[in-house]
């Protein structure tokens, strides 16, 4: 059997596992579900904050009139800091748990490399982080569209790929740890810590742009139409990582006994 | 004209090793299987019998040494070796999501089968195992023993070349047991099955060889008859009738002192006289029954189990189980 079949086999292994065990369906409805309430959230809160009767603590709020870059940035903040969540979360235990399973082995013993196996693992997260993102995104532009004005579909979708990537480079940091170490909470672990360093290397002026969390402000500018700078060089960036963070799983994992 | 070197047998390794550190799991492991035969290797809980399955499945790698399987070598992995085995590991665990009909298709798609071919192994193994009723529920619901059969079914499923089995027989009932191991006396001449154990009598009932392993050292490898015959000591076995408890007491103590007698085991009422000169012991034992005033229920000089060869040779008996 070639490495691609073997790949193209596992593939659709991941994937018929990522709908078995519900797994698709949380992360497509969690991130679909914040990307609803997004643009709802940022039509209603001057009215929930009104409602919640303000004038009568004896000082008065007055909010702005709610616009689409209110609905925009509620929805990359929301998908972008829940989206890391899950990101981590389904990347923890993707080869940390089939190593202490013992399935790693079973599936090993077979005509299949290691190669393919990291690969279609890693694909069918991307896959499902897209989907994510996709359905959150999907229900964004509806319900933005319907509370305020209809945003531009082509720098929306931009929008959505920019975020997925952000999401991608987290969740490959992650899926590299859950390849090295043996518990999928030290993978988790190291996934927080890779969260924590890039939000602190987002601040930093003139190198921030270039990390995922840094992605979040031309997302924002992208799904408003709006002009987003050079993006080339972040996007090159960050693609970098996941392919290094992937490769350097693939290298581990071809040298690591089960 | 280049010489090739041929493997011996179909599983081989030569001073095959595997150190943790300080702790060395597998010693120097010089061993010929033969193709076709039933080998069963045997040893204590931690003597080193899952490493060497890991090192000839492609698992793991070793510190030193070689290994051929099917004659190809398993010191690298890859694919070719596992085109051409079958690996049942200690504690089976597979997708829990998965049926035992998916799980078989899905191996069998590993090894390039599909369509009809597939469809029709399948049936075969689950109707082999015994899981037909069972195909098409899930995993994650089996019991042990239904885990364990779906992991031999997936492991024969491709016809392999050479068969690893660790411990089959482990979470399987009595009755399961007999059928799993009538299932592995079926595959003899078919494919080499290599079978680690600590259950003497499973060995006992299907194995042609045995290897015996302690401590990471292999200190007996032999067809059974010839292990039998070199390493195990004639044995006299009396069966008291019940409810002679002191006269069978004095019965011990004097043939303990007897110069013929290596050893005296009583168990569950039976007494097992290990001697050193079978052909004087058998004349001279009656004797001392009628001087003790024993009543026997049966008198024999039995052939040596596989159990008091292992416990001559590693003396561990609160780790085997017979």
């Amino acid at each position: 059997m070639s490495a691609f079949a073997g790949f193209r086999l596992l593939l659709a292994k991941e994937l018929r596992e990522q709908l078995r065990t519900m797994r698709l369906v949380v992360v497509v409805v969690v991130l679909a579900a914040f990307g609803a309430t997004s643009p709802l959230l940022a039509k209603l809160l001057p009215d929930i904050i009104k409602a919640a009767g303000t004038e009568t603590a004896g000082f008065t709020i007055t909010m702005p009139t709610p616009t689409t870059a209110d609905a925009v940035l509620q929805l990359v903040k929301n998908l972008g800091q829940f989206g890391l969540l899950i990101a981590i979360l389904v990347c923890m235990g993707a080869v940390a748990t089939e190593k202490e399973r013992g399935t790693a082995g079973f599936v090993l013993t077979k005509p299949v490399g290691r190669g393919p196996f990291i690969m279609a693992k890693a694909v069918a997260i991307g896959l499902l982080l897209a989907a994510g993102i996709a359905a959150g995104y999907a229900l964004a532009w509806i319900y933005t569209a319907a509370l305020f004005e209809a945003l531009p579909l082509p720098g929306f979708i931009a929008s959505g790929a920019l975020l997925w990537l952000s999401l991608l480079v987290i969740a490959s940091v992650t899926f590299l740890f859950s390849v090295l170490a043996s518990s999928s909470l030290v993978a988790g672990g190291a996934g927080f810590v890779a969260l924590i360093v890039t939000g602190i290397v987002a601040a930093i002026p003139g190198i921030g742009a270039y990390a995922p969390t840094g992605l979040s402000t031309p997302a924002v500018a992208l799904a408003l139409g709006t002009p987003a700078g050079d993006l080339a060089g972040p996007i090159v960036v960050n693609l970098i990582l996941v392919g290094l963070a992937l490769a350097a799983a693939q290298f581990a994992f071809r040298r690591q006994e089960l | 004209m280049t010489a090739i070197a041929v493997p011996a047998g179909e599983v081989s390794t030569h001073g095959l090793t595997k150190r943790y550190r300080l702790d060395v799991a597998l010693d120097h492991l010089d061993l010929e299987v033969p193709a076709g035969c039933i080998f069963g290797f045997l040893g204590p809980n931690g003597a080193g019998k899952t490493t060497t399955l890991r090192l000839l499945t492609g698992l793991a790698r070793p510190t030193e040494g070689s290994a051929t399987v099917a004659g190809i070598d398993a010191t690298t992995g890859g694919r070719a070796l596992a085109g051409r085995i079958g690996a049942l590991d200690q504690d089976p665990r597979y997708y829990g999501w998965m049926t035992g009909r998916e799980l078989l298709a899905f191996v069998g798609r590993l090894h390039g089968l599909d369509g009809a071919t597939l469809r029709a192994r399948v049936d075969e193994v689950l109707e082999t195992i015994g899981l037909v009723d069972a195909a098409n529920r899930r995993i994650g619901g089996y019991s042990g023993g239904m885990r364990q059969r779906i992991g031999i079914g997936q492991a024969m499923l491709p016809r392999p070349s050479v068969l690893f089995l660790d411990e089959p027989v482990s979470s399987l009932d009595p009755a399961g047991r007999r059928d799993v191991l009538e299932l592995i006396g079926r595959l003899r001449g078919t494919c080499t099955v290599f079978m680690s154990t600590h259950i003497l009598n499973d060995v006992e009932r299907v194995c042609d060889r045995v290897g015996i392993l302690d401590h990471g050292r292999l200190i007996a490898e032999a067809p059974m008859d010839e292990l039998l015959a070199s390493h195990a000591r004639p044995i006299l076995e009396l069966d008291p009738e019940p409810g002679q408890d002191a006269a069978v007491d004095a019965l011990v103590a004097t043939v303990r002192a007897q110069a013929w007698t290596r050893d005296v085991r009583v168990e569950h009422g039976l007494v097992r006289v290990f001697v050193t000169d079978a052909d004087r012991a058998a004349i001279e034992m009656l004797p001392l029954v009628v001087a003790t005033g024993v009543r026997l229920g049966r008198f024999e000089r039995v052939r040596p189990t596989l159990e008091d060869v292992f416990l001559a040779l590693v003396g561990t008996a609160g780790e085997i189980r017979a």
